[in-house]
């Protein structure tokens, strides 16, 4: 407490350098035991390993990274401080603001940092034991190249998360998207999976644009790169947009946030940048598991909620944050609809509750992001890993019309519970931890002003989330038994994704099957009695081992936990936000509301304990916003910065209700009704995997179905709006180039050319002809001096 | 104009009084010019070479000429040098040119033009 109080006051009042906390040099320990784990990796890589050595390694490293991030939380004040690793770069010109640049590789640890380090080691352990199961077809030089990127990625989390300055984090996030690309690609003789690393590169790209610049004009502005700098130096602002001046902040800080965001929206998969994180589906499952749903996509969440001070600079920030949230949500969630690819419906789902996520921050609950960040790091992870499992056993089917009742297949036990708990959580079922952390950012988006349609599009969005998860559950997990193997068998020799397990190394898919699943005519089983077909006559599932399914049940256990944190209190003293543990580690930090300095309950919300330490100048300021709320909260951020000091009663409501008590009702039969749509549509008198009734009602939709099983043709509008028009444009150029420019080139060459050719002729080769030129030679120059002298 | 100076006024002995400067240097200029016209008319190599002899001698007269019109001997001195070395130089051109003569069986020097532009 002291650590940020101090920090309050020299911010407050000088905007001079704030002092640092020394902090515990153990955290160093987080980034450096993966990339320990990259090293072993790589020595395995290179010593020819053929076992199971690096996964394991892998997973050591990784649990040494959790337990010292245990081990921080556990001894965590709730304050700040930094724990310095080296000085890495540290430059100095002229004497002024802003000639000094100075990003140290140090550890900025506060409760936000440490809560993410929490989920990110500890899932990353995790999936790394299930891959090692996992990725057993694989063992050799892929399985270390597999475990190497896996390392690189934690340690690159690391950096994004725990760096003490936007460099680092620009480190870790180019890292982590690094690593993303690498892992995408791992299976690099699929033409798909290649292309969908690079569409993730780039895509990511774009959005780095934005990163970049906004942390150039962060350095530009305030003169640092370093959190606890700017935090500082943007306290004045803050006053100003406590008092609703806004036109008094200078141009260049109000666009900070918004270049800001256009990063977060390219890593996390917002709204126009969204299309590559269904395609990076193409990847490894464990992958898709832990860096496209669980952790690399929440680095977005992360920027916005650690600069969360920025953002309150902007009048447009927060909404245009909220906005693209809550729309990409809605799109996503229809997209996933329509999908028949579970791994797929994953990914937009995966896109849609991040827009969930972005909503949350916009409508001023930081807290209510944060903790949906950490519930849906763990159902979705689980949820992946369940569909990873299946596509393990089933060799690559993914397709929900050709599964049917894996959950209650020999051995499926796990997985189907699995697939149970997470789609629970997905659903937003009542009592779920999904169901806590999802009524947070709905009920918000009712509290905040001026927010309520993006309260109904996300409760809009809800129910079709609840529908097209059960809709995967109805049809896959439960009904009749019924499968087809994927069209894995025919290469599992070669490097692709195929299992070399010996028991089913026939080709089995034959064209009786093929010409089968092409007329869409389907088989039913009632039992494993599948010999009678053809296609299935060499092909058993291959049920998960002890790996997958120790994971798989740990990560059952800690969804269904994870509810817990919303009735355990806040792990800090003096903590009062509504929520929970997660809301009260992320109240202490940036991601409050007004600054990380700030206890967030300094004006008194609610009756809650004053704090000693607040009086001076940031009192008079915790006078005047109140007032504001209460003359009918002319802008946004006064609003926000209103809500944090107590003005939350009157703020909003549903219906006259208070937001938060109606939601717990709303949301949940909002959930129960999109399950029961997928029940009856999908379960209820199903007897074959690849029909439902579903199908009965696609004439009434027209050709919306389509669509959106086209994903609304996004990906064909880019390519009509960028990439056809960029083909287009390098060919003009292309044609340019070779005819004006590298005609003017040809020009340029060929003039001495012609000389030459000009004058080519006097060198005959003959000897008297040069002899003759010579003699001619000496007789102009005779008679040159004979004329000269004669004079 | 180039003053004539005579033997005689140089105090050469009264028999050489008639053969002044001037006659060696015409009939140096005459051996060069001769030398000339052979070697850019003839087209025979050895014929060619002979001429080049011709010319460099008629420059090693001129100087002889020289120095003795003004009693320096230097000039003799180099001549010697000259002639040695248009022996050395005459052995070497002969060569060549037998070693040419066996490549093409001709002495045309017409049948050399690999240096054609």
């Amino acid at each position: 407490m002291l650590t940020s109080d101090s920090l309050l006051t020299l911010g407050a009042a000088t905007a001079a350098k704030a002092p640092i906390i020394a902090g515990d040099p153990l955290a160093l320990l987080i980034p450096a035991m993966p990339i320990l784990g990259v090293i072993i990796c790589t020595l395995c890589g290179i010593f020819g390993v053929r076992n199971k050595l690096p996964a394991f390694a892998t997973v050591l490293c990784l649990a040494v990274s959790f337990a010292v991030t245990a081990k921080l939380f556990m001894g965590h004040d709730g304050g700040v401080s930094i724990a310095t690793g080296f000085e890495w770069m540290s430059l100095a010109w002229g004497e002024g603001q802003g000639q000094r640049l100075v990003a140290d590789f140090s550890l900025y640890l506060d409760s936000l940092t440490i809560l993410w380090m929490l989920f990110v080691t500890g899932l990353a352990t995790l999936i790394a034991l299930y891959a090692s199961e996992y990725m057993s077809h694989d063992v050799g030089l892929g399985y270390c190249r597999f475990f190497a990127a896996f390392n690189l990625f934690v340690f690159s989390m690391a950096c994004l998360v725990m760096g003490d300055n936007m460099l680092l984090l620009f480190l870790g996030w180019e890292g982590v998207g690094l690593c993303s690309y690498l892992l995408i690609g791992y299976f690099y003789k699929k033409p798909s999976a290649v292309a969908a690393a690079k569409k993730a590169f780039i895509m990511n790209r774009i959005g780095d644009v934005g990163l970049i610049l906004g942390v150039m004009l962060t350095f530009v502005h305030f003169g640092s790169i370093e959190y606890r700098e700017i935090f500082a130096a943007c306290q004045p602002y803050i006053d100003l947009a406590k008092a609703g001046k806004f036109n008094e902040i200078p141009a260049i800080v109000q666009l900070i946030p918004i270049l800001l965001a256009v990063g977060a929206f390219g890593k996390s998969a917002q709204l126009p940048l969204y299309v590559w994180l269904p395609d990076a589906m193409e990847g490894p499952t464990p992958v898709s598991a832990l860096i496209h749903a669980a952790t690399m996509v929440t680095a977005g969440v992360y920027l916005v909620a650690r600069t969360y001070p920025l953002f309150l600079l902007s009048e447009y920030a927060l909404p245009i944050v909220a906005w693209t949230g809550a729309l990409t949500a809605l799109v996503a969630a229809t997209i996933g609809m329509a999908q028949f690819d579970i791994k797929r419906i994953m990914a937009y789902s995966t896109v849609s509750q991040l827009g969930y996520m972005f909503a949350g921050l916009g409508v001023l609950t930081s807290t209510g992001a944060a903790f949906h960040v950490v519930t849906h790091a763990f159902f979705k992870a689980l949820l992946f890993l369940s569909c990873g499992a299946i596509m393990h056993g089933f060799a690559g089917q993914l397709d929900l019309r050709k599964l049917s009742g894996v959950g209650f297949m020999k051995g499926w036990g796990v997985v189907g519970l699995g697939m149970f708990v997470g789609c629970m959580n997905l659903a937003g079922f009542p009592f779920t931890a999904g169901y806590f952390s999802k009524d947070m950012i709905l009920a918000e988006a009712f509290v905040t002003p001026g927010m309520a349609p993006i309260g109904w599009i996300l409760l809009l969005t809800a129910g079709m989330t609840a529908y097209y998860t059960f809709r995967v559950f109805f049809r896959v997990v439960v009904g009749p038994m019924h499968y087809e193997p994927g069209d894995e068998l025919h290469h599992a020799e070669d490097d692709s994704h195929g299992h070399g397990h010996g028991h089913h190394d026939a080709p089995a898919a034959d064209a009786a099957h093929a010409s089968d699943a092409a007329h869409g005519h389907s088989h039913t089983h009632d039992d494993h009695a599948h010999h009678e077909h053809g296609h299935g006559a060499h092909f058993h599932p291959h049920a998960p081992g002890w790996a997958i399914n120790t994971v798989l049940a740990t990560l059952s256990v800690l969804s269904i936990a994870a509810a817990g944190l919303y009735f355990v209190k806040s792990p800090y003293a003096g903590g009062h936000a509504h929520g929970g543990a997660v809301p009260g580690m992320v109240e202490r930090s940036s991601a409050a509301f007004e600054t990380p300095f700030s206890h967030h309950g300094a004006g008194g919300a609610g009756g809650e304990s004053h704090d000693t330490i607040k009086e001076g100048g940031h009192e008079g300021a915790d006078g005047k916003a109140p007032t504001h709320a209460a003359a009918g909260a002319p802008s946004f951020v006064p609003t926000a910065i209103a809500k944090a000091h107590g003005a939350e009663a009157h703020a909003g409501s549903f219906f006259g209700y208070d937001p938060h008590k109606a939601m717990y009702y709303v949301s949940g039969v909002v959930g129960f009704v999109g399950i029961f749509i997928a029940f009856i549509l999908h379960y209820a008198g199903r007897r074959t995997a690849a029909t439902a009734r579903a199908d009965a009602l696609l004439p009434a939709v027209g050709p919306l179905a389509g669509w959106a099983q086209n994903k609304w043709y996004v990906d064909e509008f880019y390519d009509f709006l960028i990439r056809k028009p960029l083909w287009f444009f390098s060919n003009v150029f292309y044609i340019f180039d070779k005819l004006v420019i590298d005609g003017l080139v040809r020009l340029v060459g060929g003039i001495p050319r012609f000389i030459g050719a000009m004058v080519r002729p006097t060198q005959s080769g003959e000897l008297h002809g040069y002899a003759a030129g010579m003699a001619a030679g000496v007789a102009v120059l005779l008679f040159l001096v004979f004329i000269l002298t004669m004079r | 104009m180039i003053e004539t100076v005579t033997l005689a006024q140089a105090g050469f002995p009264a028999a050489m009084h008639q053969i002044t400067l001037a006659h060696y240097l015409f009939i140096s200029g005459a051996m060069f010019m001769l030398g000339l016209i052979g070697f850019l008319t003839r087209r025979n190599l050895i014929i060619t070479f002979l001429c080049t002899e011709l010319m460099f001698q008629a420059a090693g007269l001129a100087l002889v000429a020289f120095s003795r019109f003004h009693m320096n001997m230097t000039g003799q001195s180099f001549v010697i040098f000259i002639v040695t070395v248009a022996a050395a130089e005459a052995a070497m051109a002969l060569a060549l040119v037998v070693l040419l003569f066996r490549k093409r069986e001709s002495l045309d020097a017409a049948e050399w033009q690999e240096m054609k532009g």
